[in-house]
């Protein structure tokens, strides 16, 4: 006869585990780590560039991680800042892993360290249910890409702590409309806070790091 | 189509449970906010399945329904619109998901042990 198991194991389970002590290790060293997710193009690379140089600015230590499926072009943009950056090449997998992070973590002094941020490979759908120890969420919605996108990726926005608005400097050119994009993101980000920025005028900038620093002191 | 990680690690999991013996069928639930299609799952089993103890066997996703808490009101419920994250009694926006983002595997069915008789 056969026999049937009963039992409620996480499919994920060793990714959530590796992502536990990740955690860990980060709010040990009291690091705040950011887990920045949006769909390709959506300026992912551009914000962070001019976040890493405002948290410098300020004395903030930083790093990032970068995911991609192939090059270091993105990683080359942003040690132009002067952090220390690491590209993570997944060679084709759509998302980052918690064991990926864990592997380029090695060099880097945590103890020495305030802010890491983790710029997830460019996809709206694969990233959300692999946790990477971070503190804080972000996902990205960029003006061009249409207001209603919330409400088609709505697993990846539900799952967000904090939802970037980019390129608003683009916002009347591309007949943004606040009000549909705000609505759409109270129905599957009710909790999130939504702060807009543009990285080429430098616009919320500054809301954003200030926004940041505030979860890192918690 | 990160399925075929999820499928993979569904195969680890049900292989591990199931002592290297032969896997015949597998429950998973699936939460409407896993971020993961059931058809696509489906579709990488197979794939995923080829040469474990799992070839062969079926895979059955359960879906979970999305289930928030009201902070105004208290009420637990699932949604009155799918993917609307309100309370179904007063209709506040919350992001209180108590249910909806599992992905786990619930049950399995193994194959008899082969010799078993043997050892009585």
């Amino acid at each position: 006869m056969p026999r049937t198991v009963e039992l409620r194991e996480g499919v994920l389970s060793k990714n959530d585990a590796l992502a536990a002590e990740l955690r860990r290790r980060f709010e040990g060293a009291g690091v705040l780590a950011v887990n920045v997710v949006s769909g390709p193009g959506s300026g992912k690379t551009a914000l962070l560039e001019v976040v890493l140089a405002a948290l410098l600015g300020r004395g903030v230590r930083a790093a990032a991680l970068v995911g991609d499926c192939a090059t270091e072009r993105d990683a080359t943009r942003l040690a132009r800042s002067g952090a220390p950056v690491r590209q993570i090449v997944t060679a084709g997998i759509c998302h980052l892993e918690a064991r990926m992070v864990e592997q380029h973590l090695d060099g880097f002094d945590l103890d020495h360290l305030d802010v890491l941020l983790i710029e997830n490979v460019g996809n709206l759908v694969c990233p959300t249910g692999f946790d990477l120890g971070e503190a804080v969420r972000v996902v990205c919605l960029s003006v061009t890409e249409g207001e209603d996108k919330p409400l088609k990726y709505p697993h990846i926005f539900t799952s967000a702590d904090l939802v970037v608005i980019t390129k608003v400097d683009l916002a009347d050119a591309a007949d943004f409309d606040r009000a549909v994009a705000y609505s759409a993101l109270e129905d599957v980000a009710p909790a999130a806070t939504v702060i807009e920025t543009s990285a080429r005028t430098g616009a919320g900038v500054d809301d954003l790091v200030a926004e940041l620093l505030r979860r890192r002191q918690g | 189509v990160h399925e075929l990680t999820i499928a993979s690690a569904i195969v680890q999991v049900a292989a591990n449970h199931g002592n290297g013996g032969a896997v015949l069928e597998v429950l998973v639930e699936v939460g409407e906010l896993a971020g993961v299609s059931p058809d696509a799952l489906q579709f990488a089993w197979d794939v995923a399945a080829a040469g474990t103890p799992c070839e062969g066997a079926r895979l059955v996703v359960r879906l979970v329904a999305v289930a928030v808490r009201c902070p105004s009101c208290g009420t637990e419920g699932e949604l009155a619109e799918p993917l609307r994250l309100r309370c179904r009694a007063c209709g506040t926006p919350t992001g209180d998901v108590i249910r909806g983002r599992e992905l786990h595997v619930v049950q399995l069915t193994l194959a008899p042990e082969v010799g078993h008789a043997a050892h009585r």
